[in-house]
């Protein structure tokens, strides 16, 4: 398929503005780019098809089942966005003085209210924009308030060996050591080697509950108070929270500091990688070090407060603030028995798939699992040469967007599945029956799966050659 | 698996050529190599820059991973093979050709292997 | 109350009967008892149409203003129709970062369209598929600069004041160095940046046109910084690139801005588009998703994601940057919004947005009591000094439906004029203020 610039054509445009009404004025030649920019010349028709095309080549969760772990692709409702595009949302300036932004903060007061309440935090930032965001700004406040408490020296973070990447990533991004503790049989905290972690040095500990083996660490109130009696805090990876929202709260567990991910757990759509939100919220000892520009409710209307030794901004303004108009909206719908049904469905359908298909293929864990299972096809690449990224690649052909591959790192030849809730039993049923196929053609014909995939717009890619000889951009033709 | 009698070995998987008693070539085995996969990239040390015995002084990508390359004796760098930055595909292709870069200076060197315990190393692992 | 959960409740029973369990509290038997929630403090569910009122009932408490001159780090510029249908196709809207690119080359492809459209707009070689917003991108390219030895930052204070905090905020977490050069009529006084390099300094920051909408001296700026051994990082606004002299042109390493103008509403601050563009030789510094493109088995053009050892996911606390989700959808509607605009589209906005500036600075000052702070060249922005208290001034303007420029103290006010600002509605600001200034 072209690019926009390989359809482009002298002299075509489309008519958008008006004539200009006041004198043209010009830059003067010293400050004036040399030749412009070499942009498409389009007609609409051109632009309108050029994407309804790509559109094409994308699968997305209103495509087909996307059981991709860690990543919870749950349906993304329509009022959502209806929502999110009124104007009296979407065409308010940043800067407009604050009574005339009263709708703005009185959403995002009440966002943070909600959101407490089914964390059990005591207050909560939207500023960050993505998860890993938030990540820094939690790390952020950790820092700042050990170094208000004079806590010198306290310059190590905790992180299980099964955790995301971005937890080691965010804690090096603050300056702080990475002690990595080794994770017991079903991914969980091994208590002994995190006693013998902790210290004056820890200044917290990262964790994902249920862990990223869709195990839920039931040592969790044990795991807090070890890093408490020691000095340190406690953070909440809120990646996998589905599995527990409105069931269990971080803020019980003994958690001081919590990342949501609205574009997991509260159904705002991915967007091909963003935009999402990553509301940082925590117990009232970090209130004082939470970013600038806190929206607060007063006698008289609302407001923005700066905490008393806020650690500053880690982003322009308050947030990607539709994407929190999307989020409230979700909660308003589902409320306060919706909340906690999702979950439990979320778990409900994990456990059913997962049941379908574990008399073939092993898990990393035995028991019940939460929102998410790990498939270990180790054995499955011994036997027939068939790895996961071939049954991935297999799911392809079938309209399937596969599970996580290769995660978490501590299994091998991982694949790790995610259903959630808005998926039908009908669904998981179909999907069991896909994986069971690629099962028996992983023994009966492998060399078919190493092909695969073979319906897709393009087949497998040559990723060694992008990486040598990176080509970021489009080259246009010399002349 | 390659492994040329006349280079000394770590046991990280480096091979060392001593080109005098104090300076010498360093790279990465056939068999580290093989492990990393299709090698994409190295960050090469800069010249003058200090190594450790036993640190790491450079990284290797692959797609997908990416793997430290310690060092096996102490000194400065004084040459770097600039040839991998555009082809790092040496390094598969001919490990013991596409050295990364030569020490000067060597006041440390870590315990090395010859061919043969390193040969019998390997097939420990 | 409302649900997305499409098995019906039978259905439920007879999954809940397979897997050997009773009832849905038993799928959590591994979280302590006590630890259960019992109920939540929320409101009931609620049905399609009563949270759209509710919506619309926060909605209606902002204000809509229709004449705006007011900008500061987000500007108030035309979106074509067609953004607005492309971004809202499900297939987009509801994709995940695109992974398997086998399925994925829709996502794909226009991220390298984008890439391309960042690169020629920024004159440089690579960009990334955008970070948060411009002040975070900010803040990344000072971490690309920094080494072992070079570890501070000389940053202008002429710069929009939140990318300032955001700068400071990432530095202190880094506990590297922030030095502020001060100004001098409202631009970064070069004697002092020569008097602050030193060797430790790993780059120094600018904004061009800076938050004043003035013109800064680059190249001077990017002469001594280089001498001095500094990176230089050009913060810029995309639609005044389509005008003014490139970082590439001009020599900076490191290209960073905001790119809500692209495309994107004000909406009260977010979601918006940070962009980031460098040279070849620092693209591996570059933090976040880069696509490149490749060919599949067949020999089929194809694109991915690549140069991923850099990132977090591989490198983990070797990492320069956490970054992972950013705003793809925002970077799409960028480029859709440049490919509508095109390549003539982009420089009569930007040359529209110059001229009715210079037209509405030129009316202002001519009222008495108000007058030009700097002298020089702007863009679409520019400060005077007003008669009577700016606040004062604002209210009186809001009362007649106008959002005027920022307040940035009791006397000063930074003006801003784009292609959405009619004659008819610049004429009625200054009869405006010629009444209320009285």
């Amino acid at each position: 398929m072209k690019l926009l610039y390989e359809i482009s054509a002298e002299g075509r445009a489309l008519s958008l503005l008006p004539k200009l009404d006041v004198p043209r004025a010009e830059l003067p030649e010293n400050l004036r780019r040399t030749s412009p920019a070499r942009l498409p010349q389009l007609s609409e028709i051109d632009l309108s098809r050029h994407y309804t095309a790509l559109s094409k080549r994308t699968h997305g969760v209103n495509d087909g089942f996307y059981p991709l772990g860690s990543c919870t692709m749950k349906y993304n409702a329509r009022v959502n966005e209806e929502a999110a595009a009124l104007p009296g949302f979407s065409r308010v300036h940043p800067l407009q003085p604050v009574h005339t932004v009263q709708g703005s903060l009185r959403l995002l007061t009440d966002a943070e209210t909600m959101l407490c309440e089914i964390t059990g935090m005591d207050r909560m930032s939207f500023q960050p924009a993505a998860g890993a965001h938030g990540e820094l700004l939690g790390l952020l406040l950790i820092k700042a308030y050990h170094k208000h408490h004079g806590n010198v020296g306290r310059n190590k973070i905790i992180v299980p060996d099964s955790a995301h990447g971005t937890n080691p990533a965010s804690a090096a991004m603050v300056g702080y050591q990475v002690i990595s503790v080794p994770s017991n049989a079903e991914g969980g905290v091994d208590l002994d080697a995190l006693r013998a972690a902790v210290g004056e040095d820890t200044a917290g500990l990262m964790l994902t509950n249920p862990n990223t083996l869709g195990v839920f660490d039931k040592n969790i109130l044990e795991i807090t108070q070890i890093v408490h009696e020691a000095g340190g805090l406690n953070y909440y990876d809120g990646a996998n929270l589905n599995a527990i929202m409105g069931v269990a709260r971080p803020g019980d567990m003994g958690f001081d500091v919590v990342h949501l991910n609205l574009h997991k757990t509260f159904g705002t759509p991915h967007g091909g990688g963003g935009p999402g939100a990553g509301p940082v919220g925590v117990k009232d000892c970090l209130v004082p070090f939470l970013p600038a520009h806190q929206p607060i409710k007063l006698d008289d209307g609302y407001a923005f407060e700066d905490a008393a030794h806020t650690i500053g901004t880690v982003k322009s303004f308050y947030g990607n603030f539709l994407v929190v108009v999307r989020a409230l909206c979700y909660i308003l719908t589902l409320g306060r028995e919706g909340i906690p049904e999702a979950a439990e469905n979320a778990v409900l359908n994990s456990n059913y798939m997962m049941h379908l298909i574990k008399d073939i293929y092993p898990m990393a864990t035995d028991g019940i699992c939460m929102h998410e299972f790990v498939m270990a096809l180790e054995p499955l690449k011994k036997q027939t040469g068939v790895s996961a990224m071939d049954i991935a690649k297999g799911l392809l052909d079938r309209g399937i967007h596969p599970p996580t591959m290769y995660f978490p790192l501590i299994v091998h030849e991982a694949l790790m599945v995610e259903p959630t809730e808005t998926e039908s039993k009908s669904t998981l049923e179909q999907a069991a029956d896909v994986l069971r196929e690629l099962h028996k053609l992983a023994h009966d014909d492998p060399e078919s799966l190493h092909q695969a995939p073979i319906h897709t717009p393009v087949r497998r890619l040559d990723e060694v050659g992008a990486a040598r000889n990176p080509r970021l951009r489009y080259a246009f033709p010399e002349g | 698996m390659n492994i040329p009698a006349n280079l000394k070995y770590s046991k990280s998987h480096e091979w060392v050529e001593f080109l005098t008693d104090t300076c010498a070539r360093v790279g990465i085995t056939d068999f580290a190599q093989s492990q990393m996969g299709d090698i994409v990239y190295i960050n090469l040390p800069l010249e003058g820059a200090d190594v450790v015995c036993g640190e790491s002084f450079t990284d290797i990508e692959s797609v997908k991973a990416v793997s430290d390359v310690f060092s096996p004796v102490s000194g400065c760098v004084s040459n770097v093979n600039g040839a991998l930055d555009d082809a790092p595909e040496q390094m598969n292709q001919s490990p013991y050709e596409a050295w990364i870069c030569e020490v000067q200076g060597i006041s440390a060197t870590e315990e090395l292997m010859d061919a043969a315990a390193y040969q019998a190393f390997i097939e420990e692992q | 109350m409302g649900s997305y959960i499409p098995s019906s409740a039978a259905e439920r029973s007879q999954m809940l009967g397979a897997i050997g369990l009773e009832s849905m509290r038993d799928l959590y038997q591994a979280v302590p008892e006590q630890m259960l929630v019992s109920s939540l403090d929320l409101p009931e569910g609620a049905s399609e149409l009563e949270v759209i009122r509710l919506m619309q009932a926060y909605a209606g408490e902002n204000r809509v203003f229709d004449s705006i001159f007011r900008g500061a780090g987000a500007y108030h510029h035309y979106i074509p129709s067609i953004v607005k249908s492309v971004i809202a196709k499900e297939d987009f809207l509801t994709a995940y970062t695109p992974y398997q690119a086998e399925i994925s080359q829709g996502i794909l492809q226009s991220i390298f369209e984008y890439q391309t459209m960042i690169a020629e707009l920024t004159g440089m070689d690579a960009s990334n598929a955008s970070v948060y917003d411009g002040a975070s991108a900010a803040a990344e390219a000072l971490t690309m600069c920094r080494d072992k030895k070079r570890t501070s930052a000389l940053v202008a204070s002429t710069i929009q004041p939140m990318v300032m905090s955001t700068i400071q905020t990432y530095s202190d977490g880094a506990d590297a160095e922030v030095i502020r050069v001060p100004e001098l009529d409202g631009r970064m006084d070069i004697e002092a940046l020569k008097s602050l390099l030193h060797d430790g300094v790993a780059s120094v920051y600018f904004q061009q046109p800076n938050y004043y909408g003035l013109f800064e001296d680059a190249q001077a700026i990017i002469e001594i910084a280089h001498q001095a051994g500094a990176k230089v990082i050009m913060g810029v606004n995309p639609i005044a690139l389509a005008l003014m002299a490139t970082p590439g042109e001009l020599g900076a390493d490191i290209a960073v801005g905001e790119g809500q103008p692209l495309g994107l509403p004000l909406a009260f601050g977010g979601p918006y588009l940070g962009f980031m563009a460098t040279r070849m030789a620092m693209v591996r510094r570059l933090p976040g998703r880069i696509v490149g493109e490749t060919v599949d088995v067949d020999g089929k053009r194809a694109f991915v994601l690549t140069l991923q050892a850099r990132e977090q996911h591989i490198r983990r606390e070797k990492a320069q940057s956490n970054i992972c989700s950013n705003q793809a959808l925002c970077a799409m509607a960028a480029s859709v919004y440049a490919a509508a605009m095109g390549r003539d589209g982009l420089i009569e906005v930007a040359n529209q947005c110059h001229s009715k500036a210079v037209y509405l600075n030129q009316a202002i000052c001519a009222l008495p009591g108000f007058e030009v702070v700097h002298e020089g060249e702007f863009f679409h922005e520019f400060v005077t000094r007003c008669p009577i208290d700016a606040q004062l001034l604002m209210q009186k303007l809001e009362q007649r439906g106008i959002l005027g420029g920022l307040p940035l103290d009791d006397g000063n006010i930074l003006w801003c004029a784009t292609e959405m600002n009619t004659k008819a509605q610049m004429d009625q600001l200054v009869d405006a203020l010629k009444e209320v200034a009285r």
